[in-house]
């Protein structure tokens, strides 16, 4: 049961320290157990809080034209129409396929339990640990949900990127690497690196998980695009293999100035990795994913002086995958008019963005109610399942 | 540590050296940002000529002459890389150099569009530099009324929705404030996160700001008809209208000595210059001297340098990448003159990529929060892996044929810290590159 050791106490226990940890074929991902679950799940963090309102504008919604002179026009704007309602900005216009083929769908009005001081950086604390308030435990959701169920090893789940992703830290192992980084030294730098670095176990471990890493990645990445699609390829190839779980964040959503530009540019990138996910993804795979992509806040709810919009509450989640039941927009849509708005500024949030995942995570992986009400997200409420999966 | 200038004997030289002439200033160049805006400047002449000529052969000739200036700035940008990592090597007093990147990080700001995006370097050298052992309410306003700070938090733009430029926009216009300086101002730069403000204190404050501008040929430049009529409060202190700049210095005085800015910046710089985990004790100190010196940096400073828990025998802190790079080319006594040959691609191959590839793109954090602290951050496979493959090749490419003997290079570069495992690894790796490249990844070379 080589899945129930955690990585470094195997390699020490087998004398792997030290010798070429790339050659060995014990730990090449074939060795391990399979997981319990075969379906693939996908977090995506919109780092700098996703404009809900503009990437699916309530255009049914007649208070929108009073709160937005310039932005979120409707399909009279150029965005599609999605149900006589809602339409989607005009730069996901490459995800229309994926809206007809109903892999595609957004949950609106949502937000985490923050409130209030509208931080980019608690905000989105808050949101990879998954807790009501920030306060104690400092690994993320995704962590605990690995720390939850037997079988994972540490190749199971990979944070992808150079930036942190909090929300797959924690106790269980899981894989931190980059497209690009791969590490290929001589046997005998790496055994000299090992033995410069081995009062030190951070690092240590750092440098024999890169080696391993550069193993498990040796299939590469197309050269020359840019780094987010990288980012997507490489989490589609590890996906087709014996990886279950991918994350890693999209950044640039923070539009509070000329939003018609600013805002473009991060939903294209947004398109594109999700599109890049389903096209590189192998045999199956992307019939058997969701996609959750996920943002600490949403933004105000009025265009503010100078065409863009400042930190807000209520905002948007964006899912995707054969697993999906898309081609719709859920969630309680509370209404832009007098009165509805929160502090009458930001989209009233009426779902808990928690709670929309903890049923994912449930349908995908088979997991436990109480599992996800006290360890994943402890306090959350789940309330009564929206019925996002097939 | 470097082979070419001796460290500091004393605590007290290290505050002396503060206060003494910046002279590496002068012997590495970088260029202020005042002289910096007469690049805008020539770029915003020739979109003028284009717009008015379009279609012209002069539009095409002014295209081309703004992708020249373009690319003169980018060059530059990576030519002050070059005299960062030159004064880094060569000061004698680098404590100044750690505070000065210390505060760029804590002022985060970066240029949104055009040439602006190579404005970073300049902006330190006129908001920072002058202002680092001053008063910590000069510092501030330096750096918040700065126009970089004023362009990357969308101060700009930003009138008040009564303004009188706002009237004659006309309604449907629809402009007004943006809150973003004000948020971060009151969350970041001063009372920090979990500090005693509100929405309400955000949406006063932007209101206050309203009017401050920049004009590439002027500089900072106050517009009164931007400004939001009527008094405001904020942190319920109200500040009347005066329809200049006083209003703007007076809320930033009283938010540069407020009891939760001078705790925020106490904890930050603990944490920053000791450990993650800061003893208790000596954050209080620091507080402490800061609050009753009233704000005096150099109060600040002794008050952390002064305090035994700065000076544990142990090595904790992890080195960001750039630091690692910069304290690698100390240790390698890095030439003055290692990058007079160096092209735009040199920069690139040298540093640009393998900085990127470490986690910390030149000059690009990824939000107005700057650089992680947390060791954690750095501590990664991907970024480890990035840190082994610079330092096994770039140290050769710099240095050419002057690599120090790797033996020898243990005792210069780790002093009393090195130990027989690096010593081993020094004189038995199969080549000199690889041997430097083992010490510089050496634990002891990692942390501080």
């Amino acid at each position: 049961m080589t899945s129930e050791l955690s990585r470094r106490t195997f390699l020490t226990r087998t004398g792997l320290l030290g010798c070429s940890l790339a050659a060995s074929p014990l730990i090449t991902p074939v060795s391990f157990a399979q997981t319990p679950w075969d379906t693939r799940l996908v977090v995506i963090i919109l780092r700098g809080g996703m404009d809900g309102l503009d990437a699916v504008q309530p255009y049914g919604d007649p208070a929108l034209r009073t709160l937005r002179g310039d932005l979120s026009a409707g399909p009279q704007g150029g965005a599609i129409d999605l149900d006589g309602y809602f339409a989607m900005h005009p730069a996901l216009a490459p995800l229309v396929p994926m809206w007809e083929a109903q892999q595609l769908a957004f949950v609106h009005a949502v937000s985490t339990p923050y409130r209030d001081k509208r931080s980019h950086f608690d905000g989105q604390d808050l949101l990879e640990a998954g807790t009501s308030e920030l306060v104690g435990a400092r690994d993320g959701w995704l962590n605990r949900m690995l720390q939850a169920v037997p079988g994972v090893h540490a190749q199971t789940a990979y944070a992808i990127g150079r930036g942190d992703m909090q929300v797959l830290q924690g106790a269980a192992e899981v894989a931190n690497w980059a497209p690009g980084s791969e590490l290929r030294l001589s046997p005998q730098a790496i055994r000299l690196m090992e033995l410069v670095a081995a009062s030190d176990p951070a690092m240590l471990n750092a440098l024999n998980e890169a080696q391993l890493l550069t193993e498990a990645s040796r299939e590469g990445v197309t050269q020359r695009v840019p780094g987010y699609v990288q980012v997507a390829e490489f989490a589609a190839q590890q996906l087709s293999k014996d990886a279950r779980i991918a994350a890693f964040s999209l950044n640039g959503w923070d539009t509070h100035s000329n939003q018609g530009n600013t805002l473009r540019p991060a939903l294209e990138r947004l398109a594109e990795t999700l599109t890049t996910l389903k096209s590189k993804m192998r045999g199956n795979t992307w019939k058997k994913t969701a996609v959750i992509a996920m943002t600490e806040f949403g933004r105000t709810a009025r265009q503010n002086g100078t065409r863009g919009t400042d930190h807000g509450t209520g905002g948007l989640m964006v899912l995707a995958g054969g697993a999906i039941r898309g081609g719709r927009v859920y969630g309680d849509w509370p209404g832009l008019g007098d009165g509805a708005l929160y502090q009458d500024r930001d989209l009233m949030p009426t779902g808990d963005v928690r709670a929309h995942t903890g049923w994912i995570m449930r349908g995908l992986m088979g997991l436990d109610q109480s599992v996800i009400e006290n360890a994943i997200f402890p306090g959350v409420d789940l309330g009564s399942d929206a019925g996002l999966l097939l | 540590m470097s082979p070419l200038v001796p460290g500091p004997t004393d605590v007290d030289a290290m505050l002396r050296g503060l206060q003494g002439p910046d002279a590496i200033v002068d012997r590495f160049p970088i260029e202020p940002f005042s002289i910096f805006r007469q690049r805008m400047v020539a770029v915003r002449e020739q979109i003028t000529i284009r717009r008015k000529n379009r279609g012209t052969p002069a539009a095409a000739a002014a295209r081309k002459q703004r992708n020249v200036l373009n690319k003169e700035a980018r060059i530059a940008m990576f030519e002050w890389l070059g005299q960062t990592m030159l004064r880094r090597a060569h000061t004698p007093t680098a404590f100044r150099e750690r505070l000065v990147a210390f505060w760029a990080d804590h002022f985060t700001a970066l240029g949104k569009a055009g040439v602006a995006r190579r404005a970073t370097s300049p902006y330190i050298e006129d908001a920072i530099r002058p202002n680092l052992n001053g008063n910590f309410a000069d510092l501030l306003q330096a750096t918040v009324m700065h126009p970089l700070m004023l362009d990357y938090l969308d101060q700009i733009q930003s009138m008040g929705p009564e303004s009188e430029r706002a009237a004659k926009m006309g309604p449907k216009k629809k402009r007004g404030l943006n809150e973003n300086l004000a948020r971060e101002v009151m969350e970041l730069h001063t009372l920090g996160v979990d500090g005693p403000y509100t929405q309400e204190d955000v949406t006063q404050l932007a209101e206050l700001f309203t009017g401050m501008s920049f004009q590439p040929r002027n500089g900072f430049k106050f517009r009164k008809d931007f400004v939001e009529p009527g008094a405001e409060t904020v942190l319920g202190k109200t500040y009347p209208d005066a329809y200049n700049v006083a209003p703007v210095r007076a809320v930033l005085s009283d938010l540069a000595t407020h009891p939760a800015t001078t705790r925020h910046i106490a904890h930050k710089l603990a944490v920053h210059f000791v450990t993650d985990d800061p003893d208790p004790d000596l954050v209080d100190h620091i507080e402490a001297a800061f609050a009753k010196s009233g704000g005096e940096l150099m109060s600040l400073y002794e008050a952390l340098v002064t305090h035994p828990a700065a000076w544990a025998p142990q090595l904790v802190n992890f080195k960001p990448p750039i630091d690692f790079v910069s304290s690698s080319l100390r240790g390698l006594g890095l030439p003055d003159g290692a990058f007079a040959a160096f092209t735009e691609r040199d920069f690139r191959q040298v540093f640009a990529t393998g900085l990127v590839l470490m986690g910390q793109q030149w000059e690009r954090p990824g939000g107005p929060d700057g650089w992680p602290e947390e060791d954690g951050e750095w501590i990664t496979p991907q970024g480890l892996a990035a840190r082994v493959r610079w330092a096994m090749v770039m140290p050769q490419r710099i240095m050419g044929g002057a690599l120090p003997d790797p033996r020898e290079f243990v005792e210069t570069a780790l002093g009393r810290h090195g130990n027989d495992a690096v010593r081993f690894a020094a004189a038995a790796a199969e080549s000199k590159p690889e041997a430097i490249g083992l010490v510089l990844m050496s634990p002891a070379f990692q942390r501080r």
